[in-house]
């Protein structure tokens, strides 16, 4: 919210469908994915958030958002669902625990220069379909960031090291959809 | 084109950094790798892995000290979200051991035995971070000194009784205002009287927040106890024996995430409320002799 309000936008917290409706685009940040499915799923909010996206809705999915926002998941839990939409494999905890989160400079397609990325208990992109974009990988070569259509999906927390542009060129998504 | 970097680990940055993504959970106490899937599944954003909740500590007494490390691997092995142990205040080695182990959070908790009366634990040699209790703004700042990346209040663990959690987040919100207020030259008077660095107590004169999280923790019992704290401007809620103590914990546990979400709205936290079951006994923080309060172990 803090990166929205630097980048001069309007936005809310979206916790009931008559705030999704409300909404351009939508951010599905950072935290625990079987928290959010449970959640979406208590306040009905799941179906709604799988219909928009199906409809084309700009979302752009960071960690555990990115894990909401693929068709396929490894190391879920029982019964975890997605919203789905992006044609990749997500793995979750990818990197191992929180002894393995960690900081790195990132390049990115379309981003001059490094983009500055915590990867916290973060999930890794492992297969991609072929209508999606690869916009960045780490060091090794792991996949971490990706765009297909009007979705786009890191496996990092750009707003933790104060890192606007991702969030800016999710923007432009909105803006000239 | 730029190169992607060489990865960096334990940094202050994705200490604090998962902290973050806690934020607007609850985190929930439990003692064996069932509970912890019953937390999980009731939308937990972490667990607490402890061998005896606060509650049995205080019907039990003795010296309470860090957990078995088989029990601590059931419940790293049964879940997968983030997964927290206790350390004694000041007893190094067991927060070595818990790093060894893996978990994803250490808090030195008041709720065990003290290891060392005078020092906590120098928290910077670790990578694993650090979550401390604290009841007021200079023992918090203190605890992030020491290099804790996460802040709950101590309130009254084992009890039931929310009062002490209420006063700990009243005192630290008051006193991170107060601070606020005051001009550049009043700060080298307010870093001596809270006991903390100058240089911390600058940053949140200026931000008028904390630098890390904050949560609350100690006597929770109810939705509405949850949902108080998150209006009274806690980051996130633990709750320690108020579930797995109370009559229906899966349905307790259920509601209490839902009201931290739905803290501001009435008609959620009264809907959940119902049917619940006999809450936690719970004991009057008043009936407890001075020496018996956890809250003034650590300073």
């Amino acid at each position: 919210m803090a990166a929205l309000g630097r980048l001069g936008v309007d936005a809310l917290e979206v916790r009931r469908v008559a705030e999704l409706e409300r909404c351009d685009g939508l951010i599905i940040p950072g935290g625990e994915s079987t928290v959010m499915q449970r959640l979406a799923e208590a306040y009905d909010l799941f179906e709604p958030i799988r219909d928009a996206i199906r409809a084309g809705l700009p979302v752009f999915g960071t960690c555990a958002g990115l894990i909401m926002l693929a068709d396929r998941i490894q190391e879920g839990i029982v019964g975890q669902r997605t919203f789905g939409g992006l044609d990749v494999t997500v793995r979750r905890n990818a990197f191992g625990n929180q002894l393995d989160s960690f900081e790195a400079d990132l390049a990115f397609r379309g981003i001059d220069g490094p983009v500055h990325a915590a990867f916290i208990r973060g999930p890794v992109i492992q297969e991609v379909g072929s209508g999606v974009e690869i916009l960045s990988q780490l060091h090794d070569g792991r996949i971490v960031g990706v765009r297909q259509g009007q979705l786009l999906g890191i496996s990092f927390h750009p707003e933790v090291t104060g890192e606007d542009r991702i969030h800016r060129l999710f923007l432009d998504m909105v803006t000239s959809r | 084109m730029t190169e992607s970097s060489k990865p960096t680990t334990g940094t202050q940055l994705v200490k604090r950094g998962l902290a973050e993504m806690l934020k607007g959970g609850v985190i929930m106490d439990v003692v064996t790798p069932e509970q912890a899937k019953i937390a999980e599944d009731a939308g937990a954003v972490a667990v607490m892995a402890l061998e005896r909740v606060p509650a049995d500590i205080r019907a039990q007494g003795g010296v309470a000290r860090m957990s078995d490390p088989d029990m601590i691997d059931g419940i790293i092995e049964a879940v997968s979200i983030p997964v927290m142990a206790k350390a004694r205040i000041g007893h190094f080695v067991e927060a070595q051991v818990l790093q060894q182990l893996g978990v994803d959070y250490i808090d030195e908790s008041e709720v065990l035995s003290p290891a060392d009366y005078v020092n906590h634990i120098d928290k910077w040699n670790f990578k694993v971070p650090f979550v401390c209790g604290a009841t007021n703004l200079g023992e918090a700042l203190r605890r992030i000194t020491e290099g804790a990346a996460m802040i709950r209040s101590k309130g009254e663990a084992g009890t039931g009784d929310v009062s002490e959690a209420t006063k700990h987040i009243r005192t630290i919100s008051a006193e991170i205002r107060a601070l606020a207020a005051k001009t550049e030259d009043e700060l080298f008077v307010a870093a001596k009287e809270l006991q903390a660095p100058y240089e911390l107590v600058r940053e949140v004169a200026r931000t008028g927040k904390l630098p890390v999280v904050l949560f609350v923790a100690g006597g929770v019992a109810t939705p509405a106890d949850a949902a108080m704290m998150m209006q009274l401007g806690a980051d996130g809620v633990f709750v320690g024996s108020g579930i797995f103590k109370s009559g229906n914990p899966v349905e307790r546990a259920k509601a209490i995430v839902k009201a931290t979400t739905f803290y501001n709205d009435p008609q959620v936290i009264a809907e959940v409320s119902r049917g619940l079951g006999e809450a936690m006994v719970g004991i009057n923080v008043n009936d407890i002799p001075a020496p018996h309060r956890l809250a003034e172990r650590g300073w």
